[in-house]
């Protein structure tokens, strides 16, 4: 009873205790910690039972309210989204832990209602990467997309301007995903994912509406994910968010997003209909990504302000996954795939380590980086493993899945987005290693001595929540690059024939 | 456009005796058709989203016609935030309660273990719980969308 | 011409929609108000919800609120009513609109303290200075 509810559980928790927040946490503060921490903990807990059940026992659907499909909700739980599973868990555990800090010092007083919408974005996220069914995944994708609004509009300055245009395009990418779906329950009379693909394979005519509702589907999911150049609101959204909101947020959605464009092309179309029959759009997105990557590796340039430029790296991981998932073969979806996880850690560490700055020292921009590595050691150290991993250095994780993702380009004869792939980890070397040069040498005698001095002792090491997770997920980043092997071997190769 | 403002600044809109002593009559009907319709969700149009916005444009009326002062005398905004917490958690609370009871989630039927009505009367009554939880939710969050918006973003106690 | 007239008189519910697609994403995009653009937001999200419901409909169709023992002694004809589940599916999607509405308001209300006006050009002017 337990077992074949546990992921369920896992899904549920965070939203029983989101409410349970906003109630306890009116009365006194204390209650928020122990409850996020809780649900979160038992969350990951239960991920990884799931994950093993899935290796062992193989794949299962579940469906919700024991109505039977297609008529019902169906989950699905393969070793994908058993991995992703464990990846939101475990992401959104260390996440939360330096949260806590950063909100208090944030949004004092209003902690309760920052953690119930972050509760409930997590559960959101949960459910999104075990449905198998169209619609549910336009509702949860829009639950996950309505706590983002709210939490990036609790910041302040110019943070409400960013969370609106964020809303106004957000609601264009969800729309457009809305009328897909229509359109495919129009042609099928079925809203289950394996139920239309199985009557999809069937259908007579119709070739120009499912077109249609596969071009729908992609850009809605493009406009969600950021991917360029429909990538306009996510620099100001995800910069001027608080940081609290950001490690949560960064790493995560535009990589479930992409998660989904994998789920609805294999479970819904099938790979013979988007590669085979439509050559030409294969071609055409595999030589917008490598134009995506460039262009927003070129972009991050200009940035003075740290977390601006880790934002435009995400826009050019998103081209780096979409086209590794457009390349169309094995290789290169694996890369596409091991991508996801790796970036998700990396992006985490990152934001964590920006957030640990900015708790700091009280800003980002590139003058208050100067002389970091003597005043926060372990927090720069964190923050250089991150780096490495982005450049795509041996053993972090950044390089297998850049290495599967060049294979997979050379493969398919795909040289500009080698090319392409290539260029952007030159350029993300030159970055970071700007950064750390900054960050390496203290101020030259720009101030007086006395505000210099006062400047190095207001600086001093992040507190330990803030860097615990750090240290965990850098930790992770190594340990990750070094399984590699192991997590495409038994997770992915399994999934494949799945999906192929 | 100046005038207009100025002249709705000084007079509130719903200030004449006959609208006054009519929404005050019909509010209770208001309210009871708003329970009618949730109620009514499983077995013909209606269910919890639908019921709870009537029932949230009940004391929405009052506050166009008296004004918000009122509404908070109906309805205080401690026990907004209270119900509009319960109902989330009566909605999530059935779901887990029918999963930890043996079957699956939200599966009504498994809840037959405490109030023995026969499973198939489950799966078609179990869903009214559901609605009620929803209901509640739904016309505390319409209420207090109601007081943010309408007070310009400050909702301190009796404005 | 005349291949194209038939075209238009025979779905015309559907060109009624895609046009208030259209003017709500034109909304969206090319005002300067931001109240404006939310504005548009509803429309659109409201067009694609009657998109969706048209599409259930049936020639001759009854609507689908059936009476209980009726049905139990004579049994029901699918072909003579119309698709309820469409129009289930679209509650789902008024409350997500509503929802987005009401955050999205939420938010301007923090816009205009801040800044003091609505006006998208207005407030990039003083965000630069």
């Amino acid at each position: 009873m337990i077992k074949q509810n546990l992921h369920m559980f896992v899904m549920a928790a965070p939203l029983l205790c989101a409410f349970a927040v906003n109630l306890l946490g009116r009365l006194s503060r204390a209650w928020v910690a122990p409850l996020v921490l809780g649900a979160l903990g038992f969350s990951t807990y239960g991920a990884i039972f799931v994950l093993q059940e899935v290796l062992t026992n193989g794949s299962f659907r579940y469906v919700v309210g024991n109505w039977t499909a297609p008529y019902g909700i169906e989950l699905v739980l393969d070793p994908l989204s058993a991995m992703m599973l464990l990846l939101v868990s475990t992401v959104a555990f260390l996440a939360s832990i330096s949260a806590l800090k950063s909100v208090s010092q944030e949004l004092p007083g209003r902690e309760h209602f920052f953690f119930t919408l972050f509760l409930i974005l997590i559960a959101g996220l949960n459910g999104l990467v075990m449905t198998a069914d169209a619609f549910n995944l336009y509702v949860l994708l829009e639950i996950t997309s309505i706590t983002t609004y709210g939490l990036i509009g609790m910041g302040s300055g110019r943070a409400p301007l960013s969370s609106f245009n964020y809303i106004i395009m957000g609601s264009i990418g969800a729309c457009f995903y809305l009328l897909g779906v229509g359109y495919l329950y129009i042609l099928t009379g079925s809203l289950n994912m394996a139920d239309i693909s199985t009557i999809l394979g069937g259908l007579q005519g119709g070739n120009v509406a499912t077109a249609t509702a596969f071009a729908f589907l992609m850009v809605g999911l493009w406009v969600k994910m950021a991917f360029f150049p429909l990538h306009g609101w996510l620099p100001n959204a995800y910069s001027h968010a608080p940081s609290g909101a950001g490690v949560m947020i960064a790493p995560l959605m535009t990589k479930v997003t992409v998660y989904l464009m994998i789920r609805v092309m294999f479970s819904i179309f099938s790979p013979e209909f988007e590669f085979v029959r439509h050559a030409g759009v294969q071609n055409l997105i595999v030589w917008v990504s490598a134009i995506a990557i460039i262009c927003a590796s070129l972009l991050a340039f200009s940035q003075r302000d740290l977390k601006r430029m880790l934002t435009y790296i995400i826009v050019a991981e998103v081209g780096y996954m979409v086209g590794g998932v457009w390349l169309a073969n094995t290789t290169g979806l694996s890369g596409a795939i091991l991508h996801i996880v790796n970036d998700a850690l990396m992006t985490l560490c990152l934001f964590l380590a920006a957030s640990a700055i900015a708790y700091r020292t009280g800003g980002l921009s590139f003058e208050h980086l100067r002389g970091l590595y003597r005043k926060m050691p372990v927090t720069m150290a964190a923050f250089t493993i991150g780096a490495f991993a982005m450049i795509g250095v041996p053993p972090t994780c950044g390089f297998f899945s850049k290495w599967y993702l060049i294979l997979g380009g050379a493969e398919a004869g795909h040289w500009e987005f080698v090319a392409a792939l290539v260029l952007s980890s030159l350029v993300n070397a030159i970055l970071f290693f700007r950064i750390i040069e900054i960050a390496f040498y203290p101020t030259e005698e720009s101030h007086g001595h006395g505000h210099h001095e006062q400047e190095k002792v207001k600086v001093q090491e992040a507190p330990l929540m803030l860097l615990n997770p750090l240290v965990i997920t850098a930790v992770l980043l190594i340990v990750v690059g070094l399984s590699s092997g192991t997590i495409v071997n038994d997770v992915i190769r399994v999934v494949l024939p799945d999906l192929f | 456009m100046k005038i207009i403002q100025d002249r709705a600044k000084t007079k509130q809109p719903g200030e004449s005796l006959i609208i006054q002593t009519s929404v005050r009559i019909l509010v209770p009907f208001i309210q009871l058709f708003g329970l009618y319709v949730i109620v009514h969700g499983h077995y013909s149009p209606g269910g919890g989203f639908q019921g709870g916005v009537v029932l949230g444009s009940a004391i929405i009326l009052l506050a166009i016609a008296f004004d918000l002062k009122t509404t908070l005398g109906y309805l205080s905004e401690r026990s907004n935030a209270l119900m509009s917490n319960i109902g989330p958690l009566i909605y999530t609370g059935v779901a887990a309660l029918a999963a930890v009871m043996g079957g699956l989630f939200l599966d009504y039927s498994a809840l037959d273990v405490i109030i023995p009505l026969g499973p198939i009367e489950w799966r078609s009554m179990g869903i009214f719980l559901v609605e009620v939880g929803v209901g509640l939710a739904v016309m505390n969050i319409m209420l207090s969308l109601f007081w943010d918006v309408s007070s310009g973003g400050d909702m301190d106690e009796g404005l | 011409m005349e291949a194209i007239l038939a075209e238009l008189v025979a779905k015309y519910n559907y060109w009624i929609y895609v046009v208030l697609m259209m003017i709500g994403f034109y909304a969206m995009i090319g005002k300067r108000n931001l109240v404006k653009k939310l504005l548009g937001m509803n429309i659109f999200q409201t067009a694609i919800i009657l998109f969706f419901i048209s599409t259930g409909v049936k020639r001759g169709g009854a609507i689908p609120i059936l009476d209980k023992h009726e049905v139990l002694l004579h049994g029901i004809n699918p072909a003579t009513i119309d698709n309820p589940l469409p129009h289930v599916l679209m509650l789902t999607a008024i409350v997500v609109s509503v929802s987005v509405t009401g955050v999205a308001l939420a938010i301007l209300i923090r816009i205009y303290r801040r800044y003091g006006t609505l006006e998208e050009d207005e407030i990039l002017e003083k965000i630069g200075k």
